[in-house]
């Protein structure tokens, strides 16, 4: 694993959004992240759009990262999305997991999400793009 | 200097911000630190230490639900372990704290340790203060999961709960030095489990040969001079201060609950009340406020010193002392005599 023995690491939100209770994907990723020197906050399963824009506030996090599976992505990203906004949280890189259907992306990054990652991805595919978005 | 306004006003965006600035150790939060000061020393501030798994944040979420119900503001400190390895971090105590994961009376920072291994943050006793600061007037500190010797929150909290859970060790474990030392409250948790009631009767038996505390934690004494210093300050608190009296020592109590139920949380409250009341009469709460920051006084001195000095080695030079103590020609505490006279 690369290592970042940085004084500022990336701090990284994951939460599991809605009502599925699968978390591993989102466990597999938190850790590939700590992994790669990042600070991870894991919020844990069924999460409101508003928990998920409150504790991004509170913890002051450079990344939002967002799993579903349940299939109401369409309409709880879009809503978490406008809450981390309503907040004053524009520059917060809001990425997503789980099972989203090809036609579903482009309306998603439309609404301001940086990037889907479905299965298949890899976690250095994730570590790298975080790196290579992220603020700061 | 906006943000400290911004602060003192209560504004969730800007603290959380400074926090950050803060952890990252960043220049300007010294000045911003300074300007702040003075709004601090008003929140209650609740320690909460134990080892891994035995419910702290469980407790925390608890604790904070029914502070924020009876109108109190709440902040939520709670700290988790860096990896040595890769300096991150998977901060999962709010898996614990859906309670109050939307509460507006509630703010919740998770911590990484960043390398400290006293159980809290190098960055935490500055973090309680931008909390205070903001208007916080309960303010609960979690540990990192602690074993022995994580005592660190013993100078940072007006109230320390060490939390047990039943069946972990005997009574030898329960006469050691360290974590019990700490404690003004021990929570035995998971009562509903077997064995609670043998592991209450252990800590009360423990309790009951307990000698009184001398003082309140302070700065680590353990150089010569540092002793020195400490018992004539000590000596000074109590004849010109009238501080750390004869009848500060407190009986530590112990309380059975069972944190994922709400059970016993109530009595736990009443306990915590009684112990603040305790500090406030005894004056124990201005004593332990002045060793408290005698404490920070002397961490930012090591601090300060330790990157002045750091600032000064000379990168060839170092390799050239690690390379004579690597293969034996040097030893490490005439490495550190060299580099302090280069």
């Amino acid at each position: 694993m690369e290592q970042s023995l940085t004084s500022s690491p990336i701090r990284v939100l994951i939460a599991k959004l809605g009502l599925d209770g699968h978390d591993r994907g989102a466990m597999v990723v938190a850790r590939a992240l700590r992994d790669a020197g990042m600070e991870v906050i894991y919020t844990g399963l069924r999460q409101t759009p508003e928990m998920v824009a409150e504790a991004a506030l509170q913890e002051d996090v450079d990344v939002v990262g967002l799993s579903i599976l349940s299939g109401a992505h369409m309409v709880l990203v879009p809503r978490t999305v406008d809450l981390l906004h309503a907040r004053g949280l524009d520059d917060v890189l809001v990425i997503v997991g789980g099972i989203i259907p090809d036609e579903d992306v482009p309306a998603l990054q439309a609404h301001g999400v940086h990037a889907v990652f479905g299965p298949g991805s890899s976690t250095q595919e994730i570590v790298h793009f975080i790196r290579a978005h992220v603020r700061k | 200097m906006e943000l400290v306004q911004a602060i003192i006003d209560g504004d969730r965006h800007a603290i959380a911000r400074l926090i950050t600035l803060i952890e990252n150790d960043a220049e300007e939060t010294r000045a911003m630190l300074a300007q702040l000061f003075p709004h601090t020393g008003r929140a209650y501030v609740i320690g909460i230490t134990g080892a891994p798994g035995s419910g702290k944040s469980t407790l925390v979420n608890q604790l904070a639900k029914h502070y924020s119900a009876l109108g109190r503001r709440v902040g939520v400190i709670a700290v988790d372990a860096t990896s040595p390895f890769s300096g991150g971090a998977l901060l999962g105590d709010r898996v614990r704290m859906r309670d109050v994961s939307d509460d507006p009376g509630v703010f919740v920072r998770s911590m990484a340790s960043r390398g400290n291994l006293g159980g809290l943050a190098r960055a935490t006793p500055d973090v309680i203060k931008v909390l205070d600061a903001a208007g916080y007037d309960l303010i609960l500190v979690e540990t990192v999961g602690s074993g022995q010797l994580e005592v660190e929150i013993a100078r940072t909290a007006h109230t320390v709960l060490v939390v047990e859970i039943p069946g972990t060790g005997d009574e030898i474990q329960s006469l050691k030095a360290g974590i019990l030392e700490i404690a003004d409250v021990i929570v035995v948790n998971k009562s509903d489990r077997d064995g609670a009631e043998h592991t209450a009767a252990i800590l009360e038996a423990m309790l009951s040969i307990e000698m009184p505390r001398k003082r309140p934690p302070g700065p680590y004494a353990g150089y010569p001079h540092a002793a020195n210093l400490l018992a004539r300050l000590t000596e000074y608190l109590q004849r010109e201060k009238g501080l750390i009296r004869d009848d500060a020592s407190w009986r530590p109590r112990v309380v059975r609950t069972v944190a994922i139920r709400g059970e016993g949380i109530a009595g736990l409250m009443d306990v915590i009340e009684e112990h603040r009341q305790h500090l406030l009469a005894t004056r124990e709460w201005e004593a332990r406020d002045y060793m408290r920051l005698l404490s920070e006084i002397e961490q930012a001195l090591r601090h300060r010193l330790t990157q002045q000095l750091l600032c000064q080695v000379d990168l060839d030079h170092l390799v050239e002392v690690v390379n004579r103590v690597f293969t034996r020609r040097l030893d490490p505490c005439s490495a550190a005599e060299q580099l302090l006279c280069s």
